[in-house]
């Protein structure tokens, strides 16, 4: 323990770095893949081109991305900004399939249902097959977060001050501890981000609660569901 | 008043629901449509709100061409009720019932007081208003679905076998519900079923259909009990063989109370001498079928 002691500061400089190039490439896949989910929905050719378009883009190695993005977007070559991007083209990569599957996964005669009762198009998709969606849109992007955490790592060879400078810089002077440190607190924010997501559900999701979506692992907390009531119990039907 | 006027509707595939179909439906009465699956009754109902668009012919509601309406200001003033009810299961009771106004522009806290007076107007307890429709018995989802369908006021009620998943006791209850509902509010009711108990039941007129939307015979549930058109008529609604036929018989140990029984001779109730009244109550046998 005596590195981690003697280096607090540095590593939790690097933790908040860590978490700050995690949080912004995991909010943009999310809120880039919901129009491509609703994209590769609308035909066969459309849901093509997403989900193919989708594995490729995951199949690019890291490094010549790094490389290819400054002459694409015009960033300088160890600008943070490439790192950003390149983590949420890969977080569009797993989302966009997800989003898709989320938003086919709402019940057709509920959305006939909405249909009926007069929702317009727009306010069905953003009222009713959205939230519905949210379920299988909450289990992608906790794979998206996980991903993308241990991806920031990556970034320490275009400059990126992350953990994964505690494995380079670890490695190079022969210090295991600083090593481990790293691997021990990418695991924990991992974790930590997972937590705040499952919690976000709850939160976002009260319909679901209990129903097992929102439910796994370490978050078995008994879900306070009302018993259904008894049909019987209707006090004001008629004898 | 609606009114169905030379309607046709092909399917891509080929298949033909509705042929040239050409009827009336009474304002403020409930006609029920009953036939077997893919006799088009169900395609019927959806064209009224254009959930299904005709190949051709028209539809008029009140004298003006549903397909001249926007869709969606034609849907928020059609009440629509299904099967399974149709609910949002992401929303509480409350704000399900509350939807269709809040769409419209209702303000929220207004609309939830009134959708909390309709639970009282369906039988349901108000303190189910924070529950969601799964925590729900399927009656009690039944009963949400109406009460949302009538959340808008709308003049019309379009109701896609609405009670075909509860169990038979809870859709007895809902039956008598809506008819003691509709004899309060008057609504234009198109109700569409395959169980011809639930259309005498419930009816005003009943259509019984045979395959690709025709018509097999129309009328009060009286008329069509006491004369089936034909023989397809006759064993839809079990009248085939004396089957819908009731009987008085007096036996030695009754003490003078007669007895009806149906073909098979099966008791069904007591004969009710004192009783004419045009009662709903269903074991009150003296105001139901005729006796031969």
């Amino acid at each position: 323990m005596r590195w981690a002691t003697g280096n607090f500061d540095l590593i939790a400089e690097l933790t908040l770095n860590h978490v700050r190039l995690a949080i912004i490439p995991i909010i943009a896949s999310f809120v880039l893949s919901i129009p491509l989910g609703w994209l590769a929905n609308r035909s066969k050719v459309t849901r093509a081109i997403v989900i193919t378009g989708g594995s490729l883009l995951y199949t690019i190695p890291s490094l010549p991305l790094f490389v290819i993005l400054p002459l694409i977007i015009g960033t300088r070559v160890l600008d943070e900004t490439n790192l950003i991007v390149a983590l949420s083209i890969y977080g569009v990569a797993i989302m966009a399939r997800s989003a898709s599957d989320a938003l086919s996964s709402v019940a057709g005669p509920t959305v006939d249902a909405a249909d009926a009762i007069g929702f317009s198009p727009m306010s069905r998709f953003l009222r009713v097959e959205l939230p519905l969606a949210g379920p299988v849109l909450l289990a992608g992007i906790r794979v998206v977060s996980v991903s993308t955490i241990a991806l920031v790592s990556v970034g320490v060879i275009i400059g990126s001050a992350n953990l994964g400078y505690l494995f380079q810089n670890g490695k190079q002077r022969g210090i295991l501890e600083e090593v481990v440190v790293g691997i021990v607190i990418s695991l924990l924010l991992a974790l930590i981000f997972d937590l705040a997501l499952v919690a976000i559900g709850r939160l976002a999701m009260p319909w679901n609660a209990g129903s097992g979506a929102g439910r796994r692992l370490w978050l078995r907390v008994p879900a306070p569901t009302p018993e259904p009531a008894d049909a019987r119990a209707d006090t004001r039907s008629p004898a | 008043m609606i009114e169905f006027q030379s309607v046709t509707k092909r399917f891509p595939d080929g298949t033909v629901a509705v042929d040239d179909f050409s009827f009336t439906l009474p304002s403020r009465k409930t006609t029920v449509l009953v036939g077997s699956s893919g006799c088009g009754k169900t395609t019927l109902l959806r064209m009224i709100n254009r959930m299904v668009e005709p190949t051709s012919g028209q539809i008029l509601i009140d004298g003006v061409d549903v397909a001249t309406q926007d869709k969606v200001k034609l849907r928020r003033g059609i009440g629509y009720v299904l099967q399974a009810a149709g609910l949002l299961p992401h929303r509480t009771v409350l704000n399900n019932v509350a939807t269709v106004p809040i769409l419209t522009g209702v303000p929220k806290s207004e609309a939830r007081a009134q959708a909390l007076g309709l639970l009282d107007t369906v039988g349901l307890d108000r303190a189910l208003a924070d529950r969601y429709p799964r925590q729900l018995s399927g009656g009690q989802q039944q009963r949400v679905g109406v009460a949302r369908a009538l959340a808008s006021d709308p003049n019309i009620l379009l109701m896609d076998e609405p009670f075909g998943a509860v169990d038979p006791i809870v859709r007895a209850d809902l039956q008598l519900e809506l008819n003691r509902l509709q004899r309060d509010l008057g609504k234009t009711i198109v109700f569409v079923t395959h169980d011809i108990d639930e259309a005498f039941t419930l009816a005003d007129q009943v259509v019984i259909f045979k395959k690709g939307g025709v018509i097999a015979q129309s009328g009060t549930p009286a008329e069509i009990l006491a004369q089936p058109a034909d023989d397809f008529v006759a064993s839809f609604i079990g009248a085939d063989k004396g089957g819908r036929d009731l009987y008085l018989q007096q036996r030695p140990d009754d003490r003078g109370l007669t007895l009806v029984v149906d073909a098979r001779g099966r008791p069904v109730g007591i004969l009710d001498s004192d009783s004419h009244s045009d009662s709903d109550s269903d074991d009150d046998v003296a105001a139901g079928s005729a006796l031969p």
